[in-house]
């Protein structure tokens, strides 16, 4: 017996038969710490690196959807273009109350200091809960704002769709709209990716003239001589939900609870004037 | 390089291809030739899951308990799946965005699995690592002779680059939309099968049943499905 322990000793685990239940367990007990050290180690190294892919992301997709593009500058350098500022919710006026370069609503809306819980009814695009403050970038044409760029989110069919909408400085004329971030189905809810389909919202309207948002995705097509066209988006074949979720979060983004005091206040001038006031001094008098 | 290793190597680009002649992988082979692009990364991750994976398996064939050995090569190729898609998240965010699942989906591809099968587990880690290396190649080749041909004709361009100009921006090119579609994938790999076959005659398999033909012995009593 004591020859055979101290044999077993000196040829160590690694000497049991592979069928045996204790080299199997162990087996597979080091291969999973083996693994796991490589997978949280790999994610851990390269996270910096993906933050920041994902926020010069962000930045270009808000460029493009501001439709400013130029193949000789850095995405850092177009932004300058873009002022970003910080709108209360609530009354829909600019405010200082935090450093607009940094915040973001979207990781706001889970930072108890800023998130506004929703009621069943208020949710329509199923975000659960949104930020105090949001995030609105300006493109400026000289002195005046020439778009207006508000981040917009809501369920699809699997996931949370990220985007963007750009309206006219009228307040309600879409002038383009992007998504950067979803898990729709390829080839048929992601077609909200798709170029030609995101196009076809040029020109369309948020709002009647009451001020209620109305654009929806429709099914079928749409004859655009027909009365109330302007209020109506192609939907995405094979994609009712998530074309669905893509009117709601346009019904709730635009609607009382986000955006909509602020779209508001645009819509009757009142926030026009702040903005002048705001940017006389970087105003270089070559456009008018 | 000994002969074997030369064998494992250069044996499946075309001669053993895992495509072509072993019918693995077909599935990605769909979803990613739209674009050469994106083709091309693909390639590259999954001949390198494959030779690492093979290699790392190679290494523990000796201690690896038969009864979760499956389980245990699944381990270990998906923990190199989700290394590989940190690095392209980390290095080609545009392309891993296009990628998107089906980086993942690459522990599900059959060729990760059936070398590790087939040859990792009984072959010294340096011809496993080889062994990979050459069928990553042959699913490449495969790949790119669909997403060239995908590009080309679904989009006039190749590697983005325009070189037939399409009607829509003022040439003369009708873009072939069924290209950009997975059908036409299969379509081409179909083409290219029967062309490997027509210079390797012995891939070409046996007919699983023959049909029974009465007339036998009469004049047009000829071999084949035709009648």
């Amino acid at each position: 017996m004591k020859t055979n322990f101290s044999f077993r000793r000196q040829r160590g685990f690694f000497s049991l038969p592979n069928d045996n239940i204790v080299k199997t367990i162990g087996v597979a007990t080091l291969l999973c710490l083996l693994c796991s050290v490589i997978v949280s180690g790999a994610a851990t190294l390269l996270k910096p690196k993906q933050v920041a892919n994902k926020l010069l992301d962000k930045k270009s997709n808000i460029l493009s959807v501001a439709g400013i593009s130029d193949d000789t500058k850095s995405i850092d350098e177009l932004f300058t273009q873009i002022e970003a500022r910080i709108v209360d919710m609530k009354t829909g006026e600019f405010t200082d109350a935090v450093d607009a370069t940094n915040f973001d609503q979207r990781k706001a809306a889970n930072d108890a200091q800023y998130r506004v819980p929703l009621s069943k009814q208020q949710d329509l695009a199923s975000v659960g809960a949104i930020s105090k403050y949001g995030n609105v970038y300006l493109v400026r044409d000289g002195a005046d704002v020439s778009k207006i760029i508000l981040p917009i989110s809501g369920y699809g069919l699997w996931s949370t769709m990220y985007g963007f909408l750009a309206l006219e400085n009228d307040g309600r004329t879409v002038s383009s709209i992007t998504f950067y971030e979803h898990g729709e189905t390829p080839g048929l809810g992601a077609e909200i990716e798709n170029k030609k389909w995101q196009a076809s919202w040029n020109g369309k309207q948020i709002t009647d003239d009451s001020g209620v948002p109305v654009l929806r995705l429709v099914k079928g097509g749409i004859d655009l001589s027909a009365a109330g066209s302007e209020y109506k988006v192609d939907g995405l074949a094979g994609a009712t939900l998530t074309s669905n979720g893509v009117s709601n979060l346009i019904q709730f983004w635009m609607g009382d609870d986000a955006f909509g005091p602020y779209l508001e206040r645009v819509r009757s001038g009142k926030t026009q004037a702040n903005i002048q006031v705001k940017t006389s001094t970087s105003n270089n008098g070559e456009k008018s | 390089m000994s002969s074997e290793a030369k064998k494992a190597l250069f044996e499946p680009l075309v001669a053993n291809n895992p495509i072509a002649l072993q019918i693995l992988g077909i599935c990605s082979a769909l979803a990613v030739t739209t674009q050469l692009s994106v083709a091309l990364i693909m390639c590259l991750a999954l001949t390198s899951v494959t030779a690492f994976s093979n290699l790392s398996i190679s290494l523990v064939r000796n201690h690896v308990p038969s009864s979760i050995r499956i389980i245990v090569q699944m381990t270990i190729i998906a923990s190199l799946v989700i290394v590989v898609d940190q690095i392209l998240k980390a290095y080609a965010y545009e392309v891993s965005k296009q990628l998107a699942v089906f980086v993942g989906l690459i522990i599900t591809n059959c060729i990760v699995m059936g070398r590790a099968e087939a040859y990792a587990m009984k072959n010294g880690p340096w011809n496993s690592f080889l062994d990979g290396i050459g069928n990553g190649l042959g699913y490449s080749v495969i790949l790119i002779v669909v997403g060239t041909v995908r590009e080309l004709f679904g989009s006039g361009s190749l590697l983005g680059y325009q070189i037939l100009t399409p009607v829509s921006e003022g040439g003369w090119y009708v873009p072939n939309g069924l290209m950009l579609l997975a059908p036409s994938a299969f379509i081409i790999i179909g083409l290219t099968i029967w062309a490997i076959r027509s210079f390797y005659p012995e891939q070409v398999e046996k007919p699983d049943f023959e049909m029974q033909n009465a007339h036998n012995t009469s004049a047009h009593g000829s071999t084949g499905g035709a009648h």
